[in-house]
């Protein structure tokens, strides 16, 4: 099938949102339990790190998770993408 | 109630009708719950047994599961494999919530955070941060394909039957060993409640699944799901809230537990030299080391120690002893080992535990410790430290991307009416399922507070009653023994399981055995709600793949149907009949689904929506690699299956690797054959890339 232009800048917008919420994940998980040990500062009582593993990072999956839908559902009325199936009862 | 899950005399609803329904619906459910927990209370002031209690709470709630179970039966293939896929995106969060918390989730997770502390949090992240890639990577696409299974998926995308067959294949080796593990903490959960035999308390637990899914399919599934994570949601909150409440003022747990860390921390540090605590280490020291001297000379123990019993035996016959004194000794004498590799084997496991007792705090690292070892000490204490912290990342890793390939979840985004519901979808569940996780690592604290500043320095005949209660029960799960006599609590002198914490919780609290009841039927709606959507995964692969679109593609909606039905009761009798033998090492097996989960569908599902260019070929193999590699991982270093498949080659770690994160070698192998092989083999055919253009874009309708 052919792609007009607007659905191939849509797929392209759509891979870089992709890729640097994956880089946040990435850092917010992997990066910050990697220096655990130096992260140890006090945070209203937790050690950092404690607390990043325990509820920062947490927080920022969901805000990743809903920027995501947010900005998607968002980019598809833009682009008219949109699965107009949504607004009717079928 | 005629008008529940989106009709009302025959004519279907609108959406924002269905969903104005569907708020009513569980509001009133939600106060209904409140005063039904209310009205035991009264009735527990009033003198009504622990029992009936317990009991009461059973009936009702598997009751309420069949009731919504009987309600929307179905033959319709959509409503029976995808819900008719009209479930709000709120609801379907809910749903995903209580289909991915699971016995492990509610009981085993705050266990394992207060005997492990920082180390657990892999647990909490790897759980939570997967849906991550749900949401980014699978969930909008496979919503946009909208067949009914993930094999479907595998079957579309890469054509044939070979990666639809190897799909199926995977999708029930995860699922299975996982409803094992719900089905097992069923029938606990239900002894627990109403004192009837393990056995039994698994198929009254199973007639509950059976009769929700059997009848209804993925409708009846939803419908419950919602309702069970009301439930445990509310069950989990209130006794942490209380313990909260009564130790800081303050009743909102996950803001305050930082500083009731700070004071374990100081607590901790003074427990480590405590004169009492390092006279019963020294005694448990002593009593490993007498262990290993026996070892060491097995059969003239054996004979010694038999020596000594029959004489103590002979003494008490002849002196004037009480019958119960003279029945121990002769019970003793009975338990004796009866060859020197028995006795080897208990007095190792009696070493192994001696030692672990011989430490500073029962053998707990200290809970706010990122990792063990030492990264600036001995070169073995450096060693140690960079193996933990590797394991901890790996751990994480593993379940992360498990959590992404669990097809039971990723199954639950078919429901929904659109792809943007289904992003909104993703958010909504990590968000229900965050009020769990967020409180989890709280109740492990608080707890831990408890017991080390109130329990621990009681003097034993002042020890509260549920002490007792609980090592009745099962003396693994909690027990006391004053070793050193001096009638003084020691932290060493206290087993703890760590599947009885959260059990315990209301009780540490102080609050009535309703609230407890309450917990166990949140436990009980945990797993059951996750041994549904299992059920279904396993039967639908097997009645949707396997029998409708490999065997007999001609097959009518009602046989589909009706064969799935019969399917489903198969592999739930088989489930049952499997977790009736109480299998070893039941938590791992839970552990090593994610790894296959991960090892086999991520890199095939991710691929075949991100790259034209991946081959049916190439993802038949890589799944097979995928899961080969974690297999054998698992094989050749997991004591247990080692001596299941009779492996006797010395153990090989890969860089200190433990065996319940052999995904991580898995995962990285599976795309690197899937990349490799698609590149030296034909391009997919032009149907192919029109079906990855299909689920990108969100409003193509042609395939």
């Amino acid at each position: 099938m052919q792609l007009t232009d607007s659905q191939r800048r849509y797929w392209r917008k759509n891979l870089v949102l992709t890729a640097a919420l994956l880089l946040i994940w990435a850092v917010v998980t992997f990066g910050v339990s990697y220096f655990a040990r130096a992260l140890s500062f006090r945070f209203f009582g937790w050690p950092f790190s404690f607390w990043m593993g325990a509820q920062g990072a947490l927080l920022v999956y969901c805000l990743i998770i809903g920027v995501y839908a947010w900005y998607m559902n968002h980019l598809d009325v833009k682009h008219g993408v949109a699965d107009l199936a949504d607004d009717g009862d079928h | 109630m005629a008008g529940f899950f989106g009709s009302r005399e025959g004519e279907r609803l609108s959406k924002q009708q269905f969903k104005a329904q569907l708020n009513q619906v569980y509001c009133w459910y939600t106060v209904g719950l409140v005063l039904f927990v209310a009205v035991l209370a009264g009735l527990e002031r009033l003198g009504m047994p622990r029992l009936w209690i317990g009991s009461t709470f059973l009936m009702a709630t598997i009751g309420l599961y069949a009731g919504i179970g009987i309600m929307s039966r179905t033959t319709d293939a959509a409503e029976y494999y995808v819900a008719g896929r009209r479930v709000p995106a709120v609801y379907n969060g809910m749903a995903t919530g209580a289909d991915w918390m699971s016995a492990a989730s509610f009981i085993g997770l705050a266990g394992t955070l207060y005997l492990t502390g920082y180390s657990g949090l892999a647990f909490i992240m790897g759980w939570t941060g997967g849906y991550c890639l749900v949401a980014l990577v699978l969930a909008p696409y496979l919503r946009k394909f909208g067949q009914f299974t993930i094999p479907d998926f595998l079957g579309e995308r890469y054509g044939g039957s070979l990666p639809r067959f190897i799909g199926v294949i995977a999708a029930i080796l995860c699922s299975f060993t996982y409803l094992v593990a719900q089905i097992y903490g069923v029938g606990l959960i239900t002894s627990y409640l109403t004192g009837i035999a393990f056995e039994l308390g698994i198929f009254l637990g199973l007639g509950g699944i059976l009769v929700c899914s059997f009848l209804g399919g993925m409708r009846a599934v939803t419908w419950t799901q919602v309702a069970q994570y009301i439930i445990l949601v509310v069950a989990y909150l209130i006794p942490v809230i209380w313990l909260s409440a009564k130790q800081t003022g303050v009743p909102v747990p996950q803001l305050v537990y930082g500083y009731q860390l700070e004071k374990v921390t100081a607590k901790e540090k003074q427990l480590a030299n405590d004169p009492g605590e390092q006279q019963v280490r020294a005694l448990f020291r002593q009593r490993s080391e007498a262990l290993a001297n026996k070892i060491e000379d097995p059969a003239a123990s054996l004979t010694a120690d038999r020596l000594d019993a029959s004489r103590k035996m002979e003494e008490l016959k002849s002196g004037n002893a009480s019958v119960a004194q003279v029945s121990a000794a002769a019970r003793a004498l009975a338990a004796m080992p009866r060859n020197e590799a028995a006795a080897v084997r208990s007095w190792s496991a009696a070493k192994a535990t001696a030692d672990i007792k011989s430490q500073p705090l029962n053998g707990m690292p200290p809970h706010a410790a990122q990792f063990s070892g030492d990264p600036d000490g001995t070169p073995k204490e450096k060693v140690l430290y960079d193996t933990s912290r590797r394991n901890f990342l790996a751990l994480v890793f593993c379940l992360m991307v498990g959590t992404a390939a669990l097809p039971h979840i990723l199954m639950r985004y078919y429901t929904v009416p659109s792809v943007r519901e289904a992003r909104q979808s993703v958010t909504w569940s990590l968000f229900f399922i965050c009020l769990l996780y967020f409180t989890a690592p709280a109740l492990a604290v608080l707890v831990k507070y408890e017991i080390f500043t109130v329990l621990v320095g009681m003097p034993f005949d002042h020890l509260p009653a549920w002490v007792n209660t609980w090592s009745r029960v099962d003396p693994s799960l909690l027990s006391v023994t004053d070793v050193n006599k001096d009638n003084i609590l020691q932290l060493n002198e206290m087993t703890v399981g760590g599947d009885v914490i959260v059990l315990l919780t209301p009780e540490l609290a102080g609050l009535p055995y309703v609230i407890s009841a309450l917990v166990a039927a949140g436990g009980l709606a945990a797993a059951l709600s996750t041994a549904d959507g299992l059920l279904l995964t396993i039967a639908n692969a097997l009645g949707h793949d396997l029998y409708y679109k490999m065997i007999d593609p001609n097959a009518s909606t009602v046989s589909r149907v009706t064969v799935s039905k019969i399917l489903l009761l198969v592999v739930a009798l088989t489930a049952a009949y499997v977790a009736a033998q109480k299998p070893a090492d039941i938590l791992f097996l839970v552990s090593a689904a994610f790894s296959f989960a991960a090892a086999s569908f991520f890199p095939a599902l991710s691929l075949g929506i991100f790259w034209k260019r991946a081959t049916g070929i190439a993802a038949v193999l890589g799944m097979m690699a995928g899961l080969g590699v974690t297999s054998f991982y698992m094989l050749t270093t997991q004591p247990w299956l080692r001596e299941a498949f009779g492996v006797t080659s010395p153990i090989q770690l890969w860089w200190g690797i433990e065996p319940i994160s052999a995904g991580l070698f898995g995962v990285p192998v599976g795309f690197a054959v899937i990349v490799l092989v698609s590149l030296v083999t034909r391009p997919p055919p032009q149907k192919a890339c029109d079906l990855v253009d299909h689920v990108r874009y969100p409003d193509l309708k042609s395939l």
